[in-house]
């Protein structure tokens, strides 16, 4: 998929109309991603309930459109998934930004999926990656998760 | 101007991608590549080490070089020192310079307007020295006036380092009058002339500025070489930057003496064949009429300006008059990313920068001065081979990115 295909198949959507963008209050865990080079900024906001399951997640920030609608696409994935099958998730989509991923696995993405041919553009995987980075961050490390650094 | 047999010395260009990223870096002619290739096939050797035919030749055409470059520029041989390029030429005079004759409570005054290169240096230098570091706020558009840097300057101003042109805006700043103002005060000026060089005449001595920088790769050369001229007085009085090899006179165990200007400054094996390279590109340029090629450059972005005129999504950046902007078209197009644009002119093959151009001070600014929604531009610059037709082909390819964005279907 090109670029401009793939921004009219799925990202524009998510980049003009997020489902989960917004301000949460009292979040269970807050985590910013930043990526430096660019100043693309993800705000990123979770709840987990008793059994470690994602019960909310909001985000708010900056950037790009693939990094604003990879965030937003994530969250419907990962919300009412338990912090283990989000870091599965979470590995199955660097692995599919990397060419590496399994087909199960890419499959498993659901929407996210439709990022795959981001494989093929080096300067635009890190925009892809941000939020699952920082989600990753959050749930792989409580104690660091709080901090509001990358 | 014959534009269609200089593009015929690019043969990158070839290939019909529109390269409107010539502020990041020129493309190289076949007489700097030749010229590079003859050096390394018939004179390849460490220059001014040996005793032998190659190396007497190879330190001949370094040294030729450097005559070359420094004539281009307006100074004597000996007064011009090749580096990597203009960051190292900055952080010499920095390292050097700065840290060798600042006290504390002196001041360094900048720009907002500054490429990382020209700021970064001199934040460490500051903070080395406990000297205070000030900084110029431009017009909105761009400008900086004469008054300005007038007003900011005083009495504790030790180092006025200014960039020649900005290489977000485009704009000029005003080097000869900075120059009279600063050394009315006893202190000195440092000019940038990365952006510049390729774009405006310069003769350092005209100008009158103490230290000048720039990068051979911004000319049609090669990257990983630049140049610094810095006054004689001033660089016989500096300590090395860099100590070594190729900067000596006499060593023993425990001390060194120096070798002589520019050598000095240059510790290691050099970058001949760059350097050989570089006074190719400088003789490429010297063939061009430098006032045509400053108004064909005016008259793309003219022409840019008033294809992209009469779509109210697209915000540009810098004076007015295109003819201010020296061939820079700094841009955003309205809720779009500035990397989407670049992503989805790039598949237009269209190559432009997006992003903060190493200037993330002046993106702060222009977030707050000319309301930016990102802190970040798009930005095409052109060249004396660029065509009036792929300026058209850029303005009609911009004027389609919102649709792409899923806008206004």
């Amino acid at each position: 998929m090109e670029l401009k295909e793939m921004y009219r198949e799925v990202v524009n959507e998510h980049n003009l109309y997020p489902a989960h963008r917004g301000d949460m209050e009292n979040p269970d865990l807050v985590l910013q991603g930043v990526n430096p080079s660019c100043g693309d900024d993800i705000y990123l906001q979770l709840k987990l309930d008793e059994n470690d399951i994602v019960t909310e997640g909001l985000f708010n920030g900056s950037g790009c459109a693939i990094s604003q609608a990879s965030a937003d696409m994530m969250l419907d994935l990962v919300i009412g998934k338990s912090r283990e099958e989000v870091l599965k998730l979470a590995g199955s989509f660097m692995g599919m930004v990397r060419s590496t991923a399994s087909p199960e696995e890419i499959e498993a993405l659901e929407e996210s999926a439709a990022l795959e041919s981001i494989a093929h553009m080096p300067a635009r995987v890190k925009c892809a990656t941000l939020g699952w980075k920082t989600i990753q961050k959050m749930l792989g490390n409580i104690g660091e998760a709080t901090s509001e650094q990358d | 101007m014959n534009i269609e047999a200089i593009r015929k010395d690019f043969p990158i260009l070839s290939d019909g991608t529109v390269y409107f990223d010539n502020a990041a870096t020129h493309q190289r002619c076949v007489q700097v590549l030749d010229a590079m290739r003859d050096f390394s096939e018939h004179y390849n050797a460490n220059p001014m080490r040996g005793l032998y035919k190659w190396s007497v030749e190879a330190t001949e055409r370094y040294e030729s070089a450097r005559h070359t470059v420094a004539s281009f520029i307006g100074c004597r041989d000996s007064e011009l020192i090749f580096v990597r390029n203009a960051t190292e030429a900055l952080n010499l005079v920095a390292y050097s310079y700065a840290l060798s004759t600042l006290s504390e409570g002196d001041e360094i005054l900048i720009s907002v307007l500054e490429h990382h290169s020209n700021l970064l240096p001199w934040q460490m230098a500051a903070k080395a020295k406990g000297a205070a570091l000030k900084f110029i706020e431009p017009r909105p558009d761009g400008v900086i006036t004469v008054d300005m840097i007038e007003a900011a300057l005083s009495p504790k101003t030790k180092i006025l380092a200014l960039t020649q042109l900005s290489n977000v805006m485009g704009t000029a700043t005003p080097l000869k009058e900075a120059a009279e103002l600063i050394h009315a005060k006893g202190g000195i000026l440092v000019a940038d002339g990365a952006q510049g060089l390729p774009h405006l005449e310069t003769d350092v001595k005209a100008i009158g500025c103490d230290f000048y920088a720039f990068s051979g790769h911004k000319l049609p050369g090669p990257m990983g070489i630049g140049g610094l001229y810095g006054r004689e007085e001033l660089l016989e009085k500096m300590p090395p930057f860099l100590r070594g090899g190729e900067m000596i006179e006499y060593v023993t165990r425990d001390s060194a003496t120096y070798a002589e200007l520019p050598h000095k400054f240059e510790a290691g094996t050099v970058n001949a064949s760059g350097a050989v390279g570089m006074a190719a590109a400088v003789e490429y340029m010297k063939k061009l009429d430098r006032k045509e090629l400053e108004e064909h450059e005016t008259k793309l972005i003219s022409l840019i300006m008033k294809e992209t005129a009469d779509d109210p999504h697209i915000k540009v950046y810098g004076p007015e008059d295109p003819a201010e902007h020296h061939g820079i078209f700094t841009f955003n197009i309205e809720g779009v990313h500035p990397h989407d644009v670049a992503g989805v002119l790039d598949e237009d093959r269209i190559a432009v920068r997006a992003g903060h151009h190493c200037a993330q001070p002046l993106m702060e600014y222009m977030q707050k001065e000319c309301g930016m929604e990102f802190r970040a531009t798009a930005r095409a610059s052109v060249s004396f081979y660029n065509t009036e037709e792929e300026a058209v082909r850029f303005a009609a390819a911009l004027k389609k990115i919102r649709g792409y964005m899923g806008y206004g279907a």
